[in-house]
C-alpha cells in the first residue's frame, strides 16, 4: 500500500486512520468492487457484444485486465482506468509544460507524457499581436519569446506524425511568470469546463493543467487580442535577450507585493497537502484548504506539517459526507 | 519458502516503485517511464525501449564490497536477465517512441536476489501503470541431500548444490526465465520445476493482494 509520507505522532496516526476509514465507508460500493489487478478476469456478460477498451486483453474468450485500476463500463465498452500512470492527452486539454529545447521553428516541452510535446512557432500568437507569416527573422527571435526552462500554458492540438502538438492561439495561453509550478499525479485532476481560475480575494491566478501540472501565480489581466491590432508596427529587428541587465524602472514595475506572494505560497502549499493525501484537486477544495489555514492563523510553512495534514483529511471526510447527505 | 513482504511507493519521485523482501533479502525497485527517449538513435518507432540496471549496495553483503573498476560482470548479466524477463511480459507496442527505465538495487543480500529483483520489478511496473500481459514472479529452488528446497538463502546456497532460478507468468502458465548453476540430474528437474512453479504462484497471489489493496485505497482517497 502506498503509505502517506509524513512523520505522525501516535494520536495523529489514529486521527488520520479514522478519517481515512470514514472516507472509505463513504466511497461508493460499486467502485471498490470494480478494482482489478493485472491478469484478473473482468466479469462481463458475454451475450451482449462487448467492446474491449484500454487496459483489457482477450485471453481464451475471457476479458482480462492488463492494468491495475478500476473497471469502467460505458454501454458496451469495458475498460480499465488506471490510477498512477502518466498523463494521457486528449484534444482540447489545457496543459502546462516546461520548455526543454528550442528547435527549428518549434519548442519542445515536457508535459509528463510518454513523449515530449511540440509547440510550433506557427501555432502561437506573435507578441505584437499581428497575424502574419512567420519569417526567418521570427525563427531567429524564437529565444526572445520562450527560452529553456520557461513554463508555458497551452492547449492540446492533436497527434501529428512526429508526436503531440500543442497550440497557444489565445492571450490566456503563453508564458507564465511570477508564480509556482506544482506537479501532482494526473489522476488527481478531473477534466472540467474551466481550468483557469482567478481568486479575487487573494489576487492570484490558479491554472489546473490536465497533465497534473498546477500553476499558482500573480494575477495577469488578459487583454483581448482582437481589440488592439493597430499597435506600433515597428520594423522587426533581431532582438538579443538581455535577461541580466534589467533596468531599475522595469524591476520596480515587476515588483510583486508581499501579500500577493504570501497568498501564492499559501495556495501552493494547499495544493501540496492535497497531493500528499491523494485527494482530488478542484477549485472548491483548494479554497476550503486555504480558508482553513487562514482561519487557524497558521504560518505558511506550518501548512506542510503533519497536524495540518490530519486536519485537512478530517475536513475532507466531513465535506464528502455532507455532500452525500445532500444528494 | 521464506516470509515475503512487499511495499509499494517507496520512491516518491519515480513513476512506480516497490520494496520486496524474501526472508532477509531486501530489494528496492524504481521504474521511470514511459518517457522521452534520451538517446535518439535507439528510439524504436513501434515499441518502447526497456533499460534495466541492477546494482548491489556496498553494505548489502556481510563484508563491505568494493565495486570492481571495469564494471561488475555479474551485475551486467543480471541486468540483462531482468530486462529480458520483464520485456517479455510488458506490452511494449502500446507505448511507441518512448523509454522505460528500471533501476533495481539490493539493500540486503541473503540468497535469491535475482528472484526478489524480478518480483520487485513486477510490483513497480504495476504501480507505474504500465500495461502487462501478466505478473512475472520468480523463485529459486535448490537440491540438497536428495530433497528439493524452495527459496534458498545464502547458507544453503553456499553448500554447493544446484541453484535453479525460475520466472513464470502464473496465469498464462508460461516460463520466462530459467537459469541454473552447477549440475542437476535430469530426472530430478521435473520435480524441481514443479516445486518452483508452486512457489511462484504463491508469490503471485500475495502480490495480487497487495496491488488490489493499493488500487482500492488510492481510489477511495481520491473520491469523485
Amino acid at each position: 500500500m502506498r503509505e502517506i509520507q509524513l512523520q505522525l505522532s501516535q494520536t495523529q496516526k489514529v486521527r488520520l486512520q479514522k478519517a481515512l476509514e470514514h472516507l472509505e465507508s463513504l466511497s461508493s460500493k460499486v467502485n471498490s468492487d470494480a478494482s482489478v489487478t493485472i491478469a484478473d478476469s473482468i466479469p462481463v456478460n458475454h451475450e451482449d457484444g462487448v467492446l474491449k477498451g484500454h487496459g483489457t486483453a482477450d485471453l481464451e474468450g475471457e476479458v482480462v485486465a492488463t492494468l491495475c485500476g478500476v473497471v469502467e463500463r460505458v454501454n458496451k465498452l469495458v475498460y480499465v482506468r488506471t490510477l498512477r500512470s502518466r498523463y494521457k492527452p486528449e484534444v482540447g486539454d489545457i496543459v502546462i509544460g516546461r520548455v526543454i529545447e528550442v528547435a527549428q521553428k518549434r519548442w519542445r516541452l515536457d508535459i509528463n507524457y510518454s513523449q515530449n510535446a511540440y509547440l510550433m512557432l506557427s501555432a502561437m500568437n506573435m507578441p505584437d499581436g499581428v497575424q502574419r507569416r512567420r519569417t526567418a527573422l521570427d525563427e531567429l527571435n524564437m529565444r526572445c519569446i520562450f527560452e529553456e526552462a520557461d513554463v508555458i500554458c497551452a492547449e492540446v492540438r492533436g497527434f501529428q506524425q512526429d508526436g503531440l502538438h500543442l497550440q497557444a492561439r489565445s492571450q490566456k495561453y503563453g508564458k507564465l511568470s511570477t508564480g509556482q509550478l506544482i506537479t501532482v499525479t494526473p489522476y488527481l485532476v478531473k477534466r472540467q469546463k474551466q481550468h483557469f481560475h482567478h481568486l479575487e480575494q487573494y489576487g492570484i491566478d490558479l491554472i489546473i493543467g490536465c497533465n497534473g501540472f498546477i500553476w499558482v501565480g500573480e494575477h495577469v489581466e488578459v487583454r483581448d487580442d482582437m481589440v488592439e491590432d493597430q499597435v506600433s508596427q515597428s520594423d522587426p529587428q533581431v532582438l538579443i535577450p538581455n535577461k541580466n541587465s534589467v533596468s531599475l524602472e522595469e524591476q520596480e514595475k515587476n515588483y510583486t507585493a508581499l501579500e500577493t506572494r504570501k497568498h501564492i505560497c499559501r495556495a501552493a502549499n494547499a495544493v501540496r497537502v492535497l497531493s500528499t493525501l491523494g485527494f482530488i484537486i478542484t477549485l472548491e477544495i483548494i479554497k476550503g484548504v486555504i480558508d482553513l489555514s487562514l482561519s487557524m492563523n497558521l504560518d505558511i510553512h506550518d501548512m506542510l506539517g503533519s497536524e495540518f495534514c490530519v486536519l485537512v483529511a478530517e475536513k475532507e471526510a466531513e465535506r464528502r459526507s455532507s455532500n452525500k447527505k445532500k444528494r | 519458502m521464506r516470509q515475503i513482504r512487499a511495499e509499494i511507493g517507496a520512491v516518491s519521485k519515480a513513476d512506480g516503485s516497490a520494496i520486496f523482501e524474501m526472508g532477509n533479502t531486501k530489494v528496492i525497485a524504481a521504474v521511470y517511464g514511459p518517457r522521452e527517449v534520451q538517446n535518439r538513435s535507439q528510439q524504436m518507432s513501434d515499441q518502447t525501449l526497456v533499460r534495466c540496471e541492477y546494482s548491489m549496495a556496498n553494505f548489502s553483503t556481510g563484508d563491505r564490497m568494493r565495486k570492481p573498476k571495469g564494471g561488475d560482470r555479474r551485475s551486467t548479466e543480471i541486468s540483462l536477465v531482468i530486462r529480458q524477463t520483464v520485456e517479455a511480459c510488458i506490452l511494449t507496442h502500446l507505448m511507441p517512441r518512448s523509454q522505460i527505465d528500471i533501476y533495481v538495487q539490493v539493500l540486503q543480500a541473503d540468497g535469491g536476489t535475482r528472484s526478489a529483483c524480478i518480483n520487485a520489478a513486477t510490483l513497480a511496473f504495476a504501480d507505474a501503470g504500465i500495461p502487462m500481459r501478466d505478473l512475472v514472479t520468480s523463485c529459486s529452488v535448490g537440491y540438497l541431500h536428495s530433497t528439493p528446497l524452495l527459496d534458498l538463502n545464502y547458507v544453503e546456497h553456499s553448500a554447493g548444490g544446484p541453484d535453479v532460478t525460475v520466472g513464470i507468468l502464473p496465469k498464462l502458465d508460461k516460463v520466462t526465465l530459467l537459469q541454473m548453476d552447477s549440475k542437476l540430474p535430469i530426472d530430478i528437474l521435473e520435480n524441481v520445476m514443479q516445486l518452483s512453479t508452486e512457489g511462484c504462484k504463491a508469490i503471485a497471489n500475495y502480490i495480487r493482494e497487495i496491488l488490489l489493496e493499493n488500487a482500492k485505497q488510492l481510489e477511495y482517497r481520491r473520491g469523485v
